[in-house]
């Protein structure tokens, strides 16, 4: 679970806890995500979302031709589809033998929901990205407790220490407050993974 | 406020009613848990339960909750891992044709969905469609031509840097641990290894969203690998809602053990090959336990993603090929020949791959990762482009070369000498004369293989999510595409030859070129990975052939043989060691004579075991031990003189014990004696309050005696699941073990010839 929770909310077996906004944000979409698929997978077939697709080479003189149309799946067969037969009614065995014949079924609805929701969320962490690397250093004012800080935390000791939960008592920051600590915080976890991983590569090669 | 208490006698019903102390029981990042510890607190929390459950119908439901919360958690990893492979093919199937062009009536169809409900398709164009056009037709309205062609390929690898600039920056900055194929990172925590932010939500939001945009690129890599972590990740954030899984990490990596079942299950549409892959590559432990409910999970998954019918004919896998030729005793020969180059192949990418990784990790190539990722962009998509075979995404070409040719086929693999008058049914066309077109298509197939080879070989471990799956696969369909043609050929025009007569006669259907693409991808795959039974089986479940599984498996087989014959290590366990994970592999053998006391620790030379006293130290010796040293935890003895084993006390437990009691505690000072027994020592009047941390004490560490040998040792560790193990001598405490210095055992012998003796 997110430090952060542990942190806020240290009895907290619930099963939503809505810790903080970083935490909030990847939940909310995959929630969204999730049910906005059910109805999608549901949803009432539209007349452009089946057909039958016949594909049927040359024949003699004949040329190839591909032949849809918007049949169920029991008539999804040469005989239905392929419409004008090109063949006298003899060669008509002949030449359906042929071809070859499926059935194909899409959901018209999923794609375009799918695909938007897709964009929506690829340009939100674009957004938040150029918030973050443009915007973010001019607005705040470099702290100076935090610079020192920096050095310690190579020492695991005080970290662990550092995680150890004050008691109830000392817990009177605004929502606000809460929201930019655990903002905060995920900002130094994620330096310290990139430095795990770009700087020091010590994992992930 | 707790009081400290009685001196005499009630310690046990204090021990209850003291507050936990807070933390204990989770570990550090980067450290390993003790699988024992997690299983007896399992076990006691079950039995509390059960207990509990006797009392009222509401306990009783609660208990009921609890048996089934396993299957819940199932459940919601089948789905949320089935919506999201739906989700990722889908959004691949658009962005890769987005390179090439954009459909004008809605522009989030592929080009395959635009040109669906077209009349206008004929059969010799039938890719074709008025309302979907390519760039160069778009912005200046040409469709042919040299300026066409050249406008086409400047946009696609504009395209290409595109995603892939944005993929390598959105690793950058929102989730570091997004990038890799994730494969070796879970192996190494479903081990018992903690790697905090691993399987977290950002990460799986930013390796869903990268794996798309790489995936798109045209890069050399697959999706299959970046789905087990995605999966994983889904597992991990569910455990996390069930305080049953979220406070037990022996328990949460069963959980993820089916979790990575779900995803090989939807990235291949083979459910029951993703259980045989968690079990024999990615998990463990595997109890059985977890067999059924990683099939349940896997099952779920497939059913969620057929549901979602990204494809649009209800198949979970592009490439899903159906026909049901048979195969003749005398092709076993040059599928053996494949396996033979899976494994050649296998071994030079693990070769090459490992070196160019440890060039990254330790020269100046690894400061420039964003650039890394568009140089190899770059080179990859101006080298794709001009081969049609590579131009397409692997996954296409994969589909194309498993199929089989029919008489419908337009590509120019199938540009075969048809016989006018033939009017035999499209299943079982009989072996024809190549046409120019196969010749032609045979020498792009080659130049393809070559770059496919090369190229991967960079692409792999880069800082992005990368798979190599599918690239592996490609590699060998197209080898084993081109021996098939070669052999189909050879029977067609020496059909009097002695191997061909028997089974070969002229007008009948003798070989099928697709089936020798399959055993070659079944074969390159076995070799880079050196999966047995679980490659077979999702080889099988891909194409629903049944009867393919003798030439798969010779070829599965070859190629683990050749391969082995060069290195012991599949490229999972290859990276593992390069990137010096504790991972204790259990296909290892240690075969060395030597003994515990050669690899225990302090060596002869070093400084003495640190220990703590039973009832001598005080809270300041302790602190200062904890400063001055960096060991894990600390042996507890009897007294200094009579080293005799009593406990050990993890160093995470005893600090925060400390800092708890000097906050909470009345009269706890520096000076106050720390004390694991029962009852506290004979103290002398006016001695401030004794510290009682007998609570956090284990009562039965793993002892060996000095001569067990190191064969024994080793197995202990990987059957247990050990941190560290102590080593005694006629009960006295001499050193110890921990699971590192097996490690750095195991690798220093494996430099020595395993005959040497060692005593040092």
């Amino acid at each position: 679970l997110h430090p952060g929770c542990e942190f806020l909310f240290p009895q907290a077996p619930t099963m939503f806890a809505k810790c903080s906004q970083n935490s909030v944000s990847p939940v909310v979409l995959l929630v969204l995500l999730g049910f906005l698929l059910c109805p999608p997978a549901q949803a009432s077939k539209s007349s452009e979302d089946i057909r039958c697709k016949c594909i049927c080479p040359p024949y003699r003189n004949i040329s190839g031709h591909i032949y849809n149309k918007n049949v169920s799946q029991k008539d999804c067969n040469c005989l239905h589809v392929v419409e004008p037969m090109p063949v006298p009614g003899n060669d008509v065995e002949a030449y359906c033998l042929l071809c070859e014949c499926k059935y194909e079924e899409r959901s018209t609805t999923t794609i375009k929901v799918i695909i938007i929701i897709y964009l929506s969320v690829v340009g939100a962490l674009l957004l938040y990205m150029a918030f973050l690397v443009l915007v973010d250093p001019l607005i705040r004012k470099p702290d100076p407790y935090t610079q020192p800080l920096h050095n310690e935390e190579e020492s695991e000791d005080t970290r662990s220490l550092a995680t150890v939960p004050t008691p109830a008592g000392a817990r009177a920051n605004t929502v606000l407050e809460r929201v930019e600590g655990a903002q905060q915080r995920w900002k130094r976890q994620v330096q310290e993974q990139r430095k795990t991983v770009f700087d020091r590569h010590k994992m992930l090669s | 406020m707790v009081n400290a208490g009685d001196m005499n006698g009630s310690g046990n019903l204090m021990d209850f009613l003291d507050e936990p102390f807070p933390d204990v029981g989770t570990y550090e990042d980067f450290h390993t848990i003790d699988w024992l510890r997690e299983k007896s607190r399992d076990t006691d929390r079950h039995r509390k339960i059960t207990s509990k459950s006797k009392e009222s119908i509401w306990e009783f439901i609660k208990s009921l909750l609890d048996a089934w919360s396993g299957w819940v958690v199932m459940l919601l990893i089948g789905l949320l891992a089935g919506t999201l492979a739906g989700v990722i093919d889908l959004a691949v199937d658009w962005m890769t044709d987005l390179k090439e062009g954009v459909c004008l009536s809605a522009f989030w169809y592929s080009h395959e969905q635009c040109c669906w409900t077209s009349n206008e398709t004929t059969f010799d164009d039938r890719d074709k469609c008025p309302q979907w056009q390519k760039w160069s037709e778009l912005l200046v309205s040409q469709s042919e031509g040299a300026s066409a062609y050249i406008l086409n390929y400047f946009l696609y690898i504009m395209w290409a840097l595109c995603f892939a600039f944005l993929a390598v920056s959105l690793v950058r900055v929102f989730a570091p641990y997004a990038c890799g194929s994730g494969i070796p990172e879970i192996k190494t925590i479903l081990s018992g290894f903690i790697i905090r932010g691993y399987l977290g939500k950002w990460t799986l939001l930013i390796k869903t969203v990268t794996l798309v945009l790489v995936v798109s690129s045209g890069l050399s890599l697959g999706k299959e690998g970046p789905l087990v972590h995605v999966a994983c990740c889904c597992g991990n954030f569910f455990s996390s809602l069930f305080s049953k899984y979220s406070k037990n990490e022996g328990k949460r990596r069963e959980v993820l053990s089916a979790a990575a079942a779900a995803g090989v299950s939807v990235a291949f549409g083979a459910p029951i090959g993703g259980v045989l892959f968690s079990l024999e590559e990615v998990s463990y432990y595997f109890p059985l336990k977890t067999l059924w409910r990683s099939f349940f999970a896997a099952l779920v998954a497939a059913f969620t993603l057929r549901s979602i019918n990204p494809f649009g004919n209800s198949r979970l896998v592009l490439f899903y090929v159906e026909y049901h030729t048979p195969w003749y005793m005398a092709e076993l020969f040059p599928f053996i020949l494949l396996g033979v180059f899976g494994g050649l192949w296998g071994t030079l990418f693990i070769r090459c791959n490992i070196a160019w990784c440890r060039r990254r990790k330790t020269t100046r190539l690894g400061k420039y990762p964003v650039l890394e990722v568009i140089v190899i962009t770059a080179i990859t998509a101006i080298i794709a482009y001009p081969n049609p075979y590579t131009r397409r995404s692997t996954s296409e070409l994969i589909s194309e070369l498993f199929n089989d040719c029919g008489a419908l086929e337009s590509s120019q693999l199938c540009d075969y000498i048809n016989d006018p008058n033939m009017t035999r049914p499209v299943d079982d066309i009989p072996d024809r004369p190549a046409g120019p077109g196969v010749y032609s298509a045979m020498w792009q197939l080659a130049l393809a293989l070559v770059f496919k080879i090369v190229i991967t070989i960079f692409t792999f471990g880069m800082k992005i999510p990368s798979g190599l799956f599918i690239p592996s696969m490609a590699v060998g369909a197209m080898a084993g595409r081109m021996v098939g043609i070669g052999v189909e050929q050879l029977a067609y025009h020496h059909h009097d030859w002695i191997i061909f007569r028997n089974w070969c006669r002229p007008g009948a259907d003798c070989v099928t070129p697709g089936l020798y693409a399959m055993v070659g991808a079944a074969a390159c795959l076995g070799g880079v990975t050196r999966m047995t039974v679980s490659l077979v089986v999702i080889m099988f479940e891909l194409t629903g052939g049944l009867e393919y599984i003798v030439p798969l498996m010779a070829a599965a087989v070859t190629s683990k043989w050749v391969a082995d014959a060069f290195g012991k290590e599949g490229i999972y366990e290859a990276h593992i060691h390069l990137n010096g994970y504790p991972f204790l592999d259990v296909k290892d053998e240690f075969t060395h004579r030597t003994l515990a006391t050669d690899v225990m620790r302090p060596r002869r030379g070093e400084a003495p075991l640190s220990v703590l006293t039973q009832d001598s130290m005080t809270v300041e010796d302790v602190e200062t031990l904890i400063k001055e040293t960096d060991y894990n935890g600390f042996p507890v003895v009897v007294s200094k003189d009579s080293e005799r084993l009593i406990g050990f006390a993890q160093r995470r437990e005893l600090i925060l014990a400390i800092k708890n009691a000097r906050q909470r505690q009345d009269g706890v000072v520096s000076n106050s004696i720390v004390y694991f027994t029962e009852d506290p020592p004979e103290l002398p009047p006016n001695s401030p309050h004794p510290l009682k941390l007998r609570r956090i004490l284990n009562l039965s560490p793993f002892t060996v005696t000095d001569h067990t040998p190191m064969e024994t040792v080793v197995d202990i560790f990987r059957k247990l699941g050990l941190r560290q193990c102590l080593v005694t001598h006629s009960g006295r405490l001499l050193g110890i073990i921990t699971k590192k210095d097996v490690l750095r055992h195991m690798a220093q012998m494996a430099n020595q010839d395993p005959e040497s003796i060692m005593f040092n």
